[in-house]
């Protein structure tokens, strides 16, 4: 930090004397995160609360190692999507961590959606594979990792709360078709592939329609999850 | 601070070593290159200097893909002939260079060939990397062979035919190659010479600032008059132009804040250069002060300001520019300023900055559309960042804000149409 205000300090003194302009209060730039995430916040909402356009997600209250995978994915073109890999090509990761824990640290109230007409019976089928799984293509209950409320898990697991149908089809997609990738083992990429098109359907319709609650990410140190998940290391070994 | 102090000291120790073997060895250096004594093992402070000559040559920015082991190769690189894909340089044997003598690497650096004999494709970038000295190429290498190997076959170019024949190269090189270690200017201070042997050579600067003809050269006659970078829709501004890049009116400090931290009083880096200064300028020190003065004394071709034939006629972008001052008063002034001062460094200033009035509007258009980050660097880890605006305002709405913002407050640009914009958008955001 002290590295920081000495930069800006050095840049003021050059500002004083340089003939271009002259430096006033209102020209200092706060020397906050907050002022360095501007950047996000046109398109992911103030304090990163999430918008009306589906495709922007919330990112405040997300799992720090979680928001800090993606950002480290978007930058190494792991998973891909030309604005985000753009903008984050060339940052350091002590900075992407600083970003990560900023939106973590947030809890704005959530954005009010409007409804949309779903058929009962596939937000029934969505339920039964999110609590349940499918047991016989080995796919585990989405709950089991994402937490009971599907408020997320730390350090590296997201909440599903909040996301809207055609986002969460969009990833499954991404997923399957390699344009978004997690950490290796990539336990998504396994579950993703595996389920059908109605299947990702169902499970999208349902988490949809779900209400947004204030379920943070749950701290389970040492649960073994039912699958290996390079963005979740686990300790005592792999399952 | 160890790192930090350890790379002065080696910036230092570089500067009158390479420019003693420029100035006084080339001969020697030759008679010495055709001696084949076995060779000790490098020493410690060989590879640490290679490791800073390799940094100054960006060749992590080629030969490695992101996220992956360094310099293990298959980085894709598009042209307008096919796509590239730069080799393993790693030590393996079998894939990599490991087979290689430093006599097989200096050639390859020097005279564009490989060891095998086969002509290299002009994008690794030995019309610059000739320029190299021996000792420094020897010292590249020491460091190439002390990173760890990988075993990764390089991947096949994919070109074009007629380019896929390599033999065509020998009309290429004709044209646009010229061999040769750098001489030295004795009319010029050991600095500037530092600097035009970094900016010529190992910078290999001239592979964008320099424009790129429909084969693929960049004419001596016309170094460092900028361009338009192929398929990265991206224009090189020049650098003897005041009306660019050109840095004849730039004080010294600013120029090396641009190279080095990522962002000055005078603009920041973005696009491909901000790839630069993250890969390579931010890690050079006194070396970035030389390059500046060389940059500084580059010719201008223009005096600053002195193009009033290419003034925009005001009746033509009248209504654009009604429409942009507003755009311009919701989205930017905030940071900005209204009167497009900035507040520096971080936030550029718009007025009279070069980057903005160019003739080409390429990046002005990209930078609405795209936003960005300057570089995260060892002088600026934590950057602050512009939005990408391609989401909240259309093709007319940024190509208005655009004309505004390159006709306000004496800046000299041409106006600019919704189509420009739009051609931008989809090679750029989709």
């Amino acid at each position: 930090m002290k590295i920081i205000l000495g930069i800006i300090g050095f840049g003021s003194t050059l500002l004083a004397g340089s003939a271009h302009a002259q430096a006033t209060a209102a020209d200092r730039i706060p020397d906050t995160m907050e002022a360095r995430i501007q950047a996000c916040t046109g398109c992911h909402g103030a304090q990163g609360r999430g918008v009306e356009n589906v495709y922007f997600p919330r990112l405040a209250g997300k799992p720090a190692g979680y928001l800090y995978n993606q950002l480290v994915a978007f930058r190494d073109g792991r998973r891909k999507y030309v604005p985000m890999n753009y903008l984050l090509a060339y940052l350091p990761d002590a900075y992407l961590m600083r970003m990560a824990e900023h939106f973590a640290s947030l809890n704005p109230p959530p954005l009010v959606q409007p409804k949309v007409a779903r058929s009962p019976d596939q937000v029934r089928a969505g339920q039964r594979i999110v609590t349940q799984g499918i047991a016989a293509k080995k796919i585990p209950a989405c709950v089991t990792c994402h937490g009971t409320e599907l408020g997320g898990r730390e350090p590296g697991i997201p909440g599903l709360l909040g996301l809207r149908a055609d986002y969460v089809s969009a990833q499954l997609g991404a997923w399957r078709f390699g344009v978004r990738t997690a950490l290796a083992p990539d336990c998504m990429q396994f579950i993703a592939s595996s389920l059908s098109e109605p299947e990702v359907a169902a499970v999208s319709a349902y988490l949809a329609s779900l209400p947004v609650t204030a379920a943070r990410p749950v701290r389970q140190p040492g649960l073994r999850l039912p699958l290996a998940c390079g963005s979740q290391p686990q300790q005592g070994g792999q399952p | 601070m160890n790192p930090r102090s350890l790379l002065r000291k080696l910036a230092l120790a570089a500067v009158p070593v390479g420019l003693a073997v420029a100035a006084w060895v080339p001969l020697q250096a030759q008679t010495t290159a055709q001696t084949n004594a076995p060779k000790p093992p490098a020493q410690a402070s060989v590879v640490e200097r290679g490791r800073y000559l390799a940094q100054a040559g960006d060749c992590i920015a080629c030969h490695t893909v992101p996220g992956a082991k360094i310099f293990s190769g298959n980085r894709a690189m598009p042209t307008p002939f096919g796509t590239l894909y730069a080799p393993n340089i790693t030590p393996d044997r079998a894939t990599g260079i490991g087979s290689w003598s430093a006599d097989d690497f200096y050639n390859m650096m020097h005279t564009g060939r490989s060891p095998k004999g086969y002509l290299l494709y002009p994008a690794m970038p030995f019309a610059s990397y000739t320029r190299v000295t021996r000792a420094d190429s020897d010292a590249i290498f020491a460091y190439l062979r002390s990173v760890p190997p990988v075993r990764q076959a390089s991947r096949e170019h994919d070109l074009r035919f007629p380019y896929n024949n390599r033999s065509l190269l020998l009309g290429w090189r004709t044209l646009y190659f010229q061999e040769g270690e750098y001489q030295p200017d004795r009319s010029k201070s050991a600095e500037w010479n530092r600097g035009a042997y970094l900016v010529q050579g190992l910078g290999h600067c001239a592979m964008c600032h320099t424009p790129i003809n429909a084969l693929g050269g960049s004419s001596q006659e016309k170094a460092f008059q900028g361009g338009l970078i192929p398929m990265q829709n991206w224009y090189a501004p020049s650098l003897t132009s005041n009306r660019e890049a050109g840095l004849g009116n730039w004080a010294l400090q600013d120029i090396v804040d641009l190279l080095q931290k990522g962002v000055s009083n005078r603009g920041t880096v973005y696009g491909p250069m901000a790839e630069v200064t993250f890969n390579s300028l931010q890690f050079m020190n006194d070396d970035v002060h030389a390059m500046a003065v060389y940059l500084k004394s580059l010719p201008a071709d223009q005096g600053p300001e002195s193009d009033p034939g290419q003034a925009p006629l005001r009746a033509d972008v009248g209504q654009a520019y009604t429409e942009g001052s507003r755009i311009y008063a919701a989205r930017c002034a905030t940071c900005h300023g209204a009167e497009g001062r900035g507040k520096l460094p971080h936030y550029p200033p718009l007025a009279r900055n070069q980057s903005i009035g160019m003739s080409s509007a390429v990046n002005p258009i990209r930078m609405v559309l795209n936003g960005g980050y300057p570089p995260g660097t060892r002088r600026n880890p934590m950057p602050y960042g512009m939005p990408p605006f391609a989401q909240d305002l259309n093709d007319n709405e940024i190509a208005s804000v655009v004309t505004f913002i390159r006709t306000a407050w004496g800046n000299r640009g041409a106006p600019v149409t919704a189509r420009e914009v739009n051609q931008l958008r989809s090679a750029t955001v989709e």
